[in-house]
């Protein structure tokens, strides 16, 4: 359970980092209320997560850890139509954004192929691109490159820093927040460090050290 | 079923997904009403006719016969033994019409358009509180995680094996079941988060 935690977060480019359980992954679910707080409260441009929870989710786009558990439909593109079908979107436009969003992320050639069978690092891209065709205006990251080798961690540390959107990353690849605008760290479910890159990472590498 | 659509234009590619479920829902019906070995060979000829015509090569009939080779086999033998031979092929030329028309809708027809097609066929049990739009979204997981719980199934097997266990059927599935209940909560929000709400 998450303890005195009261921030604003403005930002584009945000990291979340702590050790296993220090609370980072409850936080970045309570950002689009998937969880929502016991007390307190959390709000997304004025919308209260408790009251506007489908507002808010279509305003805060969510990227999780293990792409395989993202991805719903079996084929690529009717994976990336599912979310804009959610939203109402018409056929015309369905197919336009897939294609854009296909192209962007080289994965116009698996389109009509099983997506069970892309790589890591494909798969990542696939739920990033299945997000990012709802248009959300900030998108959290939920430990993106974990489960990658390297070539693929790049791929989507290169995608996250692309992004016209607000991106809030919970992650443990310390590279990936290098050049983050602010870095939160968490601490026994407690924030412990708040503030640019260098300093939060150098107190959370100063943390993990002193065990 | 993952891999099998065969992206194209023909005139069964265009055949809306609900229309081509009802046709071969009344041909397989149909079929088991016949007892003449004529009509039953006629439609075979025909079911195979629509292969070219939906510009699929012949080849991709013989996939869809080959993993059922040894059940037509083994229904032959035992009919042809049973009730004689001319039976046993009836049944056999019956059985693959059945199993190619089912394959064309499967290579002619995207998974998507299929469940669509489904939901609308089933919008009549609404009237009996079911949702179809819920039935055709487990539909699709149910497709999807096929070979995703085939992946853990592997994984779980492995980690027995390095540890010395080679057969056990519960040692792996009570990690498995662990595993696909936490990943069904992963996925019931990765779900919510884009947008569904029946």
């Amino acid at each position: 359970m998450l303890k005195d935690v009261c921030l604003r977060l403005t930002e584009r480019r945000i990291g979340i980092v702590g050790s296993n359980g220090s609370g980072k992954s409850t936080f970045a679910r309570l950002l689009n209320g998937l969880l929502l707080p016991t007390e307190g409260r959390v709000t997304v441009d004025g919308l209260d997560t408790r009251k506007d929870g489908k507002k808010v989710r279509r305003k805060v786009g969510f990227v999780f850890q293990n792409p395989d558990n993202q991805i719903v439909f079996p084929i690529v593109e009717e994976d990336i139509a599912f979310g804009m079908k959610n939203l109402g979107f018409d056929k015309a436009t369905i197919k336009e954004k897939t294609e854009a969003v296909l192209s962007r992320y080289d994965l116009m050639d698996h389109r009509t192929h099983p997506s069970h069978f892309l790589s890591g690092g494909q798969k990542q891209l696939l739920a990033i691109s299945g997000v990012l065709v709802m248009a959300p205006e900030y998108i959290v990251f939920d430990e993106p490159t974990t489960l990658l080798d390297l070539r693929n961690k790049i791929r989507v540390a290169r995608a996250i820093a692309d992004l016209d959107q607000t991106a809030i990353v919970v992650t443990h690849d310390l590279d990936l927040l290098a050049d983050f605008d602010r870095v939160i760290v968490f601490g026994d479910n407690r924030i412990i460090a708040d503030g640019p890159p260098g300093p939060a990472l150098q107190c959370y590498t100063e943390t993990m050290h002193d065990v | 079923m993952f891999d099998l659509f065969r992206p194209g234009h023909s005139f069964l590619h265009r055949l809306p997904a609900g229309t081509k479920v009802l046709l071969l829902a009344v041909s397989g019906t149909l079929v088991f009403l016949v007892d003449e070995i004529v009509i039953i060979v006629a439609f075979l000829a025909v079911v195979l006719t629509l292969y070219p015509l939906a510009r699929l090569p012949l080849t991709s009939a013989w996939a869809q016969l080959r993993p059922a080779l040894w059940i037509l086999v083994a229904i032959l033998v035992a009919q042809g033994l049973i009730n004689g031979w001319f039976v046993g092929f009836f049944v056999v030329a019956r059985f693959a019409a059945l199993l190619l028309l089912a394959g064309l809708l499967t290579l002619t027809t995207r998974v998507s358009d299929m469940v669509e097609g489904m939901e609308r066929g089933l919008w009549v049990l609404r009237y009996v509180g079911v949702n179809p739009g819920k039935v055709s979204l487990a539909l699709s997981l149910a497709l999807r995680f096929i070979p995703v719980l085939a992946t853990i199934t592997g994984e779980v097997r492995e980690a027995q094996k390095v540890r010395g266990l080679d057969r056990s059927v519960i040692a792996v599935a009570i990690p498995v079941v662990v595993r696909t209940l936490r990943m069904s909560d992963e996925i019931a929000d990765a779900i919510e988060t884009r947008g569904y709400g029946p």
